[in-house]
């Protein structure tokens, strides 16, 4: 049950509360290229989540087996000699989300070809999008250097996390989307159009998603009946201010 | 048909063409709806200055001169035909200042009205044009950059002289303290809280005004109660013990005054029926996530921000079918 509840709050986290392209800002390149049009963005959504499930497990795979100390692998190699080799992880993350791009390109070109013009420059560009690549550094955080055992995160939150980061991002380009195809009959500023409002309004909707901040912690508790230590971000519990309200109390 | 067909010949059938509406009002003016809003908040402010004297009256001018500055100066380096008459900027700055804390010093009140109009309306191009609701714009962006300054503990000053503001508002007390504030200061209002938001009769005063005037629709501000009674009921079934009942959750915070008058801007909120009833019941559901899950103790501002991105979406997916027309397709 336990389980279950972890997942739920990884993937509202990884969804709604922490969105990678609202809370992180990881991701921004493709939000502000392809929200031209919600068909084309729900389109480069679906990619993104595609590629980022893929090479999230495959990342899973490779840190849980070869590049965290202690991995069987090296230990088998070494004859019970634990070596750490996550200093790889950048490259290694790199040639795995380069190659699922390449699969994704691949069938897209030849069973969407309207869609693979429209992506144009933007699908290979999947390869530098961070959102990916930060998922797959936000899983190895949960993999190697973990103390606890039962603490280190399995295939499943692995998938969890990387295909509700992808969901959230289809959420939030499509939302920009609508909001673009809209600003269209909007007399906007001439040196604000096109990637300047676009701006202005992803910080609104920022803005907007302040509000989310502490809800991963009130569903933990309300799903596990206890208060739990923060499994959701320790990275954003240091680096964003304190909640303004309430916790400060 | 048999009137046209009493025209003479020569002269041909006069048809004249033009785009819908074809109804029009000369009194149905912007300049008639905004002053219809500011009697609709009038019972507010009395309950503001009454409860909170002097403080509401100086957050009134610091809002009001920030939207009112704002709105003469981007226009005129916009060069658009001056806009401040048609009382849109009044409204925004009057619900500005009625959803601030009386302490907030007056840089807030003024930095958020620039905010407002500045980031929420003229970058779009003006009254009819904003995505977004230019108040809580505002509000949110100022409540981010002076986080010390909006938040919970900045509502209560235990030195005061006025007696509501020497306690928490009633969201607070609930959350941190586990106090529920007695159902007959919620809805007279000599609560702490937001200026305007305080008394749940005088929102209700000013909301009925408006929906009987036609100014506001009533779908939005029902599918909000609406939402927030069903869920809050939910939660009071599932807590029996809890003094804190459906009728504190509809009176307490913001609840009624974000439902009444913040998200029933018509140029923020979809347009057709069924668009509306989906907002409203957004932002409640909204609410009540943030109210009970969040770090902060109410979510009205938040939740109208996040249902004013999707409004686009919702205008889109719920274009009406014409009476014996087609189905509109959808781009």
């Amino acid at each position: 049950m336990d389980y279950i509840a972890n997942l739920i709050v990884i993937a509202l986290s990884a969804a709604i509360i922490n969105n990678y392209v609202l809370h992180y800002f990881v991701g921004i390149c493709p939000f502000i290229g392809v929200s031209r049009r919600v068909d084309m963005a729900f389109g480069m959504g679906c990619a993104v989540t595609f590629v980022i499930t893929i090479a999230s497990l495959l990342s899973w795979t490779l840190t849980y087996f070869v590049l965290r100390q202690g991995a069987p692998l090296t230990m088998w190699l070494t004859g019970g000699k634990p070596i750490d080799l996550s200093v790889l992880n950048y490259i290694v993350y790199i040639f795995v989300i380069a190659s699922s791009v390449q699969f994704v390109e691949m069938y897209v070109r030849k069973f969407f070809p309207p869609l693979y013009k429209a992506f144009g420059v933007y699908l290979p560009l999947i390869t530098t999008n961070c959102a990916i690549l930060f998922a797959c550094l936000k899983i190895s955080s949960h993999v190697s250097g973990v103390e606890n055992p039962a603490q280190m995160w399995g295939v499943g939150q692995a998938l969890t996390l990387s295909f509700f980061a992808g969901l959230g991002f289809t959420l939030a380009i499509v939302i920009m989307a609508g909001i673009r195809e809209e600003l269209d009959h909007c007399d906007v500023p001439k040196s604000l159009r096109g990637a300047g409002i676009t701006l202005i309004v992803a910080g609104i909707m920022a803005l907007a998603f302040m509000g989310f901040t502490g809800v991963d912690r009130g569903l933990e508790n309300v799903l596990k009946k206890q208060p739990v230590e923060d499994t959701a971000d320790k990275q954003a519990a240091t680096t964003a201010p304190a909640p303004q309200d309430g916790q400060s109390k | 048909m048999t009137e046209e067909n009493k025209i003479p010949e020569a002269a041909g059938p006069v048809i004249h063409v033009s785009p819908g509406p074809h109804i029009h009002s000369a009194a149905l003016t912007t300049r008639r709806m905004m002053l219809d809003v500011l009697l609709a908040l009038l019972p507010a402010v009395l309950v503001a200055f009454w409860v909170f004297g002097g403080y509401a009256l100086a957050q009134i001018v610091y809002a009001l001169a920030g939207c009112l500055g704002a709105e003469a100066l981007f226009t005129a380096m916009r060069k658009k035909p001056f806009s401040l008459m048609d009382g849109s900027a009044a409204v925004t700055g009057v619900i500005l200042a009625l959803s601030m804390p009386a302490t907030a010093p007056w840089y807030v009140g003024v930095i958020a009205g620039f905010a407002a109009i500045g980031l929420g309306k003229v970058i779009f191009g003006g009254l009819g044009n904003n995505i977004f609701n230019p108040a809580m714009v505002g509000r949110a962006f100022v409540m981010i950059a002076f986080a010390t300054l909006m938040g919970a503990s900045a509502y209560v000053d235990p030195d005061s002289s006025i007696q509501a503001l020497t306690r928490a508002t009633p969201m607070t007390a609930i959350k941190m303290m586990h106090e529920t504030t007695p159902l007959s200061a919620l809805l007279i209002g000599n609560t702490n809280g937001s200026l305007g938001e305080t008394s749940a009769i005088a929102c209700i005063l000013g909301g009925v005004y408006l929906l009987w005037r036609r100014t506001a629709s009533w779908e939005i501000p029902a599918g909000v109660l609406l939402a927030v009674a069903v869920i809050s009921g939910a939660i009071s079934v599932l807590h029996p013990d809890s003094s804190w009942g459906v009728l504190h959750s509809l009176t307490g915070g913001a609840l009624l005054f974000g439902a009444f008058f913040i998200a029933t801007d018509p140029v923020s909120s979809p347009v057709t029926p069924k668009g509306k009833w989906i907002f409203g019941v957004g932002i409640g559901i909204f609410i009540m996530i943030l109210r009970t899950l969040s770090g902060y103790p109410e979510g009205v501002m938040f939740a109208v921000l996040l249902m004013n991105a999707v409004v686009p979406l919702i205008n889109r997916w719920t274009i009406p079918t014409p009476v014996g027309g087609p189905v509109p397709v959808r781009k």
